[in-house]
Formats: structure tokens, C-alpha cells, sequence
């Protein structure tokens, strides 16, 4: 990257996106964006293309959520209080994942990993909760193999809680990273794309929880 | 019967469904010519071996994450698989010309294998990776900077794509191939009526080429986005980054269904899930409207580049700036957005009443609209140009005329109550190898041969090329013409036996097409060679062969790593060529830059060792290896882990050196535009 972009970039910071139209050259005229726009930027583009394939997901379920194959449907299924204990463990862990960004941009080693210890711990219990929840419908009778519904339904959580899984894969990874190298610029990155990326499952989740187990539990 | 003593092999823990009889041995034909590409394979190895080649192709090409080297290997790898597939298309035509009254020569079984691969071989191995290949060597050329986004992921991109097609090829003698057609439609495809491993062989090979297709896509669109040399605006950027923007864009946006949709199948296939099956529930229809989802819009991520490659190719050899550029990134934008809501004609058949199918008819004919704008926009490039025709302008013009035919077809097949007549049949068949092979090979060829010279420093042989090409317009026709009178005939497509004496001169006549096709593909293996042996007459040393219009032909050929020792400043739509014209009203070059030291991303053996990771994975999963799935997947993220470790992600380029090269190529400039020497300094 040129160093005129850089200062073109960094001149621009009362209005960085120039949407007032401010003076000079349109932002797209500037060059080559900063290393760390480049890496946020393209992680946005791929974090939207898994919203997409969630969307597949979802539009599976619309279409067979009535195709309950004479098995139970969600509204026999479904316990919204233990569903509502999940919410609140991946809520809170979003809350915490944004008290590790905060850390890492301080630098704070101690900061950074408390928070982040306390992200993977609530992480891993709603996942725990979520294989509970697996295990004891299957142990009913209602496993994914029951109906088109139910086969929906595993698959879709499912997807939600294997990506729950990388991130906390991805999780620990970071912890290790920062122990063992600091706040490197590059780490710096990588926390911002995994903060990205755990905030996109919490999104994920809303929709889930909507649509799913509110819409399903009253149908 | 060899499909009945596969699948009664047992399965074990170690070896899962795998055992000796899951290799065909009593079908000659797969095993002679997996021998044949084995020992060649086999004797390239030992030749590269012996000849101390295994360093430098480790070194500067397997581990390289320079956009332009990452481009080749993709060309070449399309290229080899191109043979692949097209003796997959020889073999089906020579099996249609026997097949009168006998059921010709192939068992069915095979040869529903053969249309299986071939299709799945020319979209997903050798169209799309040519088309990135040669996006990935252009577009940052084009866009005047040093590398896309993110150099090492390019590089586990291509990997991946080659890990899906090394599992397609396995399939080959190990086991078997799908035999439900390209696109797998259950409840064939479901583990009741397709019990062997051939469409897990197909289902993980896509998973794998899948995920490096996306990573690429998501790749060229950050770089589009974020990464162009000062001063290029959006309406600044070249017609063939629009395009690449617009099919990338549908990349991200429609391979993820893809995956979603390849994803409920595997669950139908192995978790006895519901999604698909005729049984509790499932849903085959909403497989073919997931498929498709994806499906059209592959068909716009094929074309949109090479309609790029056409823009390229037709301003430069008219010497003539492209005419409507504005409209032109009109009209890709808003095919990009069309080529959503039109995927439900490919199954008008289906169902889904005459009101829905009139609103898909209509929507498929208003995308003809913008499309007949890009036709008309280069007709308008071309009049009154000085056209030179060579053989990438060649190949414009042969598509020009004949996309226009299969666009008609497909105009004609968009209306209902005509698909209801025509579907299925070989009508079907000959539009969309129509538009295929114009507006994506023909584009190809054409993008091969203009960006030779940049990629390699010398030309290729014109008068091999055009004989290439006159070979392939004219098999072309004779090949898939007769296939038109066919499906109006009534013949349906994928045939292994017929009892219509009426079809088979046609047939004849459609295997002599491809015989001349075949004449072109040897024509492209000589114009290679002949190009390769006389390279010292055919080089190009003013990085400038064809007095081109954008920045990629501003520096040498081959560019160095670093594309530009300068980002060149951009104020005009054709940036380059308003350079040149600077240069010769002034008689001397722009002034001579201050060089400042490059670093440039150190190579990655990541890619390399991932897909060698995930062939595993994909192997062991289509065999129920469960252990050696779980050592794959670990491997794969212990690759990216230490990846992640390492310290020093960059070497630095001095600044003399640097200096160094651009004189040279400076010099050469000024040659080029008979500007005397003293004034390059």
C-alpha cells in the first residue's frame, strides 16, 4: 500500500466514508484500503455468504415444519423456559465476547483472556444444553430420522451449534495465540474476524429462536 | 453384475466399506484408461524427479501465493481436465452412434456414469476454474495492484478446487461415479435407489471445490472492493473487473446454497434424515428449487466473466475504446440481479401452475433484454474499428453470432407450453451446449490466448490458433445442430439404447462434430508446442503486444511478483491507454518515480498440505472411514493452526532492485512509443 493512501486514508477520519462528499478525491479513488479494512471487509463478505446458507436452512424448515409424518410437532416438543435459559447463555456470551474486544484493544492480557475464558465457558454451556436437548428428543422417539420436521429442525440447529463449535475451537485457539504472542497487529485481525463471527452467531440465533421455537411452540 | 458384489462388501472399522471388490475389475474400459492416465501421470512424476524439478515447482509454483501463478495452475489444471471431459463427450457420442437396436457398447450403468462426470467435470473443473484462473491472473493487473486480498487463502482456494476434482477421478477406479445426471435430483440420488458410493463420491467432491470456490469468490470480491490502484473509481475500472465483480458477488451469494442444499442430501444419505425421501415427509421438489437457486446463477457466474474477456478482446483489437461502457456495467448488474429470479424454468414441468410458470417465463425473457444491450454494445465497439483478426477477436465474433442462436433457443424453450414439448429432450441439450460453449470456452480460449503473452513473455502461434478455432465453430456446429433436429424428433437426452432408425444419421452426423472438435483440442496441443519451441520469434519484450488499453499491459511480461514498482495513478476510463497517448503528445514518459522497498507475502505449503487433509476426508467419508474422517478434519485445522503461528508473513523487495527492473522496462516503453532514449530519465 502506497503511503499517499495512508494519508489519504487517515485525513479522511472526521468522515471516513465522505458520505457529507467532503473535499478531495471520493473515497473510491483513494487506493488500496488499510490492511486491517481489507481483512474486516472480506470476512463481512464471507460472514454474509453463511447467512445465505442459513437461509437455505431456514427456507428448508419453512417448507417442512408441517411434515410431521404423523410424529409430534414442535408444539409438543418444544420447552420454551429451557429454550429461554440457552438465549441467555449466548446472549451473555456476546456480551462478554465484546468486553475480550475491548481487552485486546486495550492490550490487557488479563482482560483479554478473563473475558474470553468466560465467553467459552457460557459457549460451551448452551452447546451443552443444545446436545441435552438432541439427546432427549432422540431418547423420545423424536430423532431427525422420525420426520421431514424433525429431520429440518436437527439440521438447522444443528448447523447452528457446529458453527457454536468452531467458534469456540476458534475460541481457545485465540487465547492460545495471545498468550504465546501477544497483541500482534495480525492477532489483533484475527480477534476482530472471531468477534465478528460470534456476534454473526448470535444473530443467527435470534432468527433461530424466533422462528423456530416462538413461532413453533404456539403453532 | 459389478454393482451387486460392491455393495456387499461388509464394513469394518479400519477399512469401512472399502475392500478389493470395490475396484471394477471386471469393467475394462475405466481401468485401462485410469492405467493409461496413471502411467502418464506416473511418468511425468518420475521424469520431473530425476530431472530436479521438485524444488523449483515446490518453491515458486505448489507453495506459491503470488494471484498471477495461482492463475496459471488454474488454467492448466482446467485445460487437463478439459481432455477429461471431453472423452467423456467422445465416449457418449461413438456409444449413440451404436446404439440402434443394440444398446451400443457401453453397459447402461457406465454410461450413466459417463454423462454423470461429464457434466459435473466441465462446469465445476474446467469452467469454473479456468474462469478463475484467468480472473485471478487479470483482475489485480487490471486494477494496478500487487496481489489480491488475501495471497495465502488464493492459494488454499485452488488446492481445494483440485482436492473435489482428484476425488471425482479417484471415483474413477476406486469404486464408482454417480449415475443420476449432474445436478443429482432425489429420490434417484437417495440412498434407496443410488445404494453405491458414487453420489458421496460426487456430494464431498463439491463440498471440498465448493468451499474453495467461495473462498475465492469472497477473495476477488474484498479486492474489486477495496483494492484498486489510486484514482481508479468504480466507473474507471475495466469491463472485465465488472464482470468478475458481478459473477464473484453471485459466488457468495449463490454457492452457499450449494452447500446447504449438498448438505441435506449427505444428511438424507447418512443420517437417515428426511429431507428428500419419498417417505415421512421429505420433499424431492424442493431439492430442484434449492438445486436451481444455485444452479441459474452459476450459469451467470460462467458467463459474466467471459462477457468481460469479449469487452477486453473487442475494444483492443478494434483499437477502439468499448462502446457504452456505462451501460454495459448496467447491464451486468442487473443480470447479476435477474439471474435470481428466473431458476423455476428449469422445471416448468414440475407443477407449479400456469400462473407461476408464466411469471418465470417472462422474468427468463426480460434477461434477455440486458444481454441483447452487451451483444449490441460490441457490434457498436467493432464499427469502424481498425480490426486486427487475431485469433482471440476470432473467437469474439464466432461467439457473437453463435450465442445469438442459443440465445434465441433459450428465448424459445422460456415459453411454457413449448419447455412442456421440448423438455428433457436433446432440444434441451443443444441450447445450453449453445451458450456454453461460445459464451464460456470460446471466451476462454479467447482470454488464453490474449493473456499469454502477459503471463509468459512470448505469443502463441497465431496460425495454430486459428486453425483451433476454425476447427472448434465448425465441430461445434456439426455437433450440436443435428442435436436440435433430434430433440424436435422426440429423442430424449441420456439415452443408452434406442429403436429409431430416424435418429441415427443424425447421430453420425453429430460424432463427426466432434471428431473435428477433437482436431481442435490438438490443434491447441500443437499451437503450445510450436509456440513453446519458437518462443525466441514470438516474444514480446515491451509487455505491450496487442497496443492494449489497461493497466495489465503497463508493466512486463511476465510482471514481476510485485505487478508495478509504482501504483499507477488513474485518471481516465482506459487508464492505460490515456498514459500512452500522454506519452507520445509529450514525447517523453511520466517522470521517473522515487522507488521505495516492496514487501511482498512470503509463500504458504498451507493450501498444499489443507487439500491433502481434506482428500483424506472426503475419501474416508465416501467409504464410512469414521477414523480417518476425524484425522482429516484435525490435520486441516493443525495446518491452519500453525499457519496462524508463524512470525514473519513477509520479505521485503529493496528499493534498487526494484529500481533496477523498472529502468528496463521503462526503456522498453519508450521504444514502444518511439520516445528517444534521453528522455527516460
Amino acid at each position: 500500500m502506497s503511503a499517499r493512501s495512508t494519508q489519504a486514508y487517515a485525513g479522511a477520519h472526521g468522515d471516513p466514508n465522505r458520505l457529507g462528499h467532503g473535499e478531495g478525491p471520493s473515497i473510491s479513488e483513494l487506493g488500496p484500503a488499510p490492511k486491517r479494512i481489507i481483512v474486516g471487509y472480506g470476512f463481512w463478505i464471507f460472514l454474509l455468504s453463511d447467512f445465505i446458507m442459513f437461509a437455505a436452512f431456514f427456507a428448508g424448515y419453512a417448507v417442512l415444519v408441517g411434515e410431521t409424518a404423523g410424529g409430534p410437532s414442535g408444539r409438543e416438543l418444544f420447552d420454551l423456559r429451557f429454550v429461554a435459559g440457552e438465549t441467555a447463555l449466548l446472549l451473555l456470551s456476546s456480551f462478554t465476547c465484546g468486553m475480550a474486544t475491548i481487552g485486546a484493544a486495550a492490550r490487557s492480557q488479563w482482560w483479554f483472556q478473563i473475558a474470553m475464558a468466560w465467553t467459552a465457558l457460557l459457549g460451551a454451556g448452551f452447546l451443552g444444553m443444545e446436545l441435552w436437548e438432541f439427546a432427549h428428543l432422540i431418547g423420545e422417539g423424536a430423532g431427525p430420522d422420525r420426520s421431514a420436521f424433525l429431520s429440518s429442525f436437527f439440521a438447522l440447529v444443528g448447523l447452528h451449534g457446529l458453527h457454536v463449535l468452531a467458534g469456540l475451537l476458534w475460541l481457545l485457539t485465540m487465547m492460545a495465540q495471545v498468550l504465546a504472542k501477544g497483541f500482534r497487529e495480525d492477532i489483533q485481525r484475527r480477534i476482530l474476524c472471531w468477534a465478528l463471527f460470534w456476534h454473526a452467531l448470535d444473530i443467527i440465533w435470534i432468527a433461530l429462536f424466533t422462528v423456530v421455537y416462538l413461532f413453533g411452540a404456539r403453532a | 453384475m459389478a454393482e451387486h458384489s460392491r455393495e456387499a462388501a461388509e464394513w469394518s472399522p479400519i477399512t469401512g466399506k472399502l475392500a478389493w471388490n470395490s475396484i471394477p475389475w471386471e469393467e475394462p474400459i475405466p481401468l485401462i484408461a485410469a492405467a493409461a492416465v496413471g502411467s502418464v501421470l506416473f511418468g511425468t512424476l518420475i521424469w520431473v524427479w530425476r530431472a530436479g524439478y521438485v524444488p523449483y515447482l515446490w518453491r515458486e509454483w505448489i507453495t506459491s501465493v503470488d494471484h498471477k501463478r495461482i492463475g496459471i495452475m488454474y488454467c492448466i489444471f482446467a485445460l487437463v481436465m478439459l481432455i477429461r471431459g471431453f472423452s467423456d463427450a467422445v465416449l457418449m457420442r461413438t456409444h449413440q452412434d451404436l446404439m440402434y437396436n443394440n444398446g451400443g457398447y457401453l453397459p447402461a450403468e457406465h454410461y450413466d456414469q459417463i454423462f454423470t462426470a461429464h457434466g459435473v467435470i466441465m462446469i465445476f473443473f474446467v469452467a469454473m476454474p479456468f474462469l478463475t484462473g484467468l480472473m485471478n491472473f487479470a483482475v489485480p493487473l487490471q486494477l494496478g495492484v500487487r496481489d489480491v486480498a488475501f495471497p495465502t487463502l488464493n492459494n488454499v482456494s485452488f488446492w481445494l478446487t483440485a482436492s473435489g476434482a482428484l476425488l471425482v477421478n479417484i471415483s474413477l477406479v476406486v469404486g464408482e461415479f454417480a449415475k443420476t445426471g449432474w445436478v443429482v435430483y432425489p429420490p434417484l440420488s437417495e440412498l434407496r435407489f443410488s445404494p453405491g458410493v458414487g453420489v458421496d463420491y460426487y456430494l464431498w467432491a463439491l463440498q471440498i471445490a465448493g468451499v474453495g470456490t467461495l473462498l475465492a469468490g469472497v477473495n476477488l470480491v474484498t479486492t474489486i472492493l477495496k483494492m484498486r490502484a489510486p484514482g481508479m473509481g468504480y466507473t474507471r475500472m475495466p469491463m472485465f473487473c465488472w464482470t468478475s465483480l458481478a459473477a464473484n458477488l453471485l459466488i457468495v451469494a449463490a454457492f452457499p446454497i450449494l452447500t446447504a442444499t449438498m448438505a441435506m442430501l449427505l444428511l438424507d444419505r447418512y443420517l437417515d434424515f428426511h429431507f428428500f425421501t419419498n417417505e415421512l415427509g421429505g420433499n424431492a421438489m424442493m431439492f430442484v428449487n434449492l438445486v436451481w437457486a444455485w444452479g441459474h446463477p452459476e450459469v451467470y457466474i460462467l458467463v459474466l466473466p467471459v462477457f468481460g474477456i469479449f469487452s477486453e478482446v473487442v475494444s483492443t483489437f478494434s483499437s477502439k475504446p468499448l462502446f457504452g461502457y456505462r451501460s454495459m456495467i448496467v447491464a451486468t448488474m442487473v443480470i447479476c440481479v435477474l439471474s435470481f429470479m428466473v431458476w423455476l424454468h428449469h422445471f416448468f414441468t414440475m407443477g407449479a401452475g400456469a400462473d407461476v410458470n408464466g411469471v418465470f417465463g417472462v422474468t427468463t425473457m426480460i434477461i434477455a433484454v440486458p444481454t441483447g444491450v452487451k451483444v449490441f454494445n460490441w457490434l457498436f465497439t467493432m464499427f469502424r474499428g481498425r480490426i486486427r483478426f487475431t485469433t482471440p477477436m476470432l473467437y469474439s465474433i464466432g461467439f457473437v453470432v453463435t450465442f445469438v442462436i442459443g440465445g434465441a433457443s433459450g428465448v424459445l424453450l422460456a415459453i411454457p407450453p413449448v419447455d412442456f414439448v421440448l423438455h428433457n429432450t436433446l432440444f434441451l441439450v443443444a441450447h445450453f451446449h449453445n451458450i456454453v460453449i461460445p459464451a464460456v470456452l470460446f471466451g476462454l480460449f479467447a482470454g488464453y490466448t490474449y493473456w499469454f503473452p502477459k503471463a509468459f513473455g512470448f505469443k502463441l502461434d497465431e496460425r495454430w490458433g486459428k486453425r483451433a478455432f476454425w476447427c472448434w465453430i465448425i465441430g461445434f456446429y456439426i455437433a450440436f445442430m443435428p442435436l436440435y433436429v433430434l430433440g424436435l424428433m422426440g429423442m430424449q437426452r441420456r439415452m443408452s439404447a434406442h429403436y429409431v432408425k430416424a435418429w441415427e444419421p443424425w447421430l453420425i452426423v453429430a460424432s463427426v462434430g466432434s471428431a473435428i472438435i477433437a482436431l481442435g483440442i490438438a490443434a491447441m496441443a500443437v499451437q503450445l508446442y510450436v509456440s513453446i519451441r519458437n518462443r525466441a520469434a514470438l516474444r514480446d519484450d515491451t509487455g505491450d503486444p496487442w497496443d492494449g488499453r489497461t493497466l495489465e499491459w503497463m508493466t512486463t511480461s511476465p510482471p514481476p511478483s510485485y505487478n508495478f514498482a509504482v501504483l499507477p495513478d488513474v485518471s481516465h476510463e482506459e487508464a492505460y491507454w490515456s498514459l500512452k497517448e500522454g506519452a507520445r503528445e509529450k514525447k517523453r514518459l511520466s517522470d521517473r518515480p522515487d522507488y521505495e522497498p516492496i514487501e511482498m507475502p512470503r509463500n504458504s505449503p498451507t493450501g498444499f498440505i489443507t487439500a491433502f487433509f481434506t482428500t483424506v476426508l472426503g475419501f474416508a467419508a465416501v467409504w464410512h472411514i469414521w477414523w480417518l474422517v476425524i484425522l482429516g478434519v484435525l490435520g486441516a485445522w493443525a495446518t491452519f493452526t500453525i499457519f496462524a503461528w508463524r512470525d514473519h508473513h513477509e520479505f521485503e523487495i529493496p528499493a534498487d532492485e526494484v529500481e533496477r527492473l523498472d529502468r528496463e522496462r521503462r526503456e522498453a516503453k519508450a521504444q514502444l512509443l518511439g520516445i528517444p532514449k534521453e528522455a527516460t530519465a
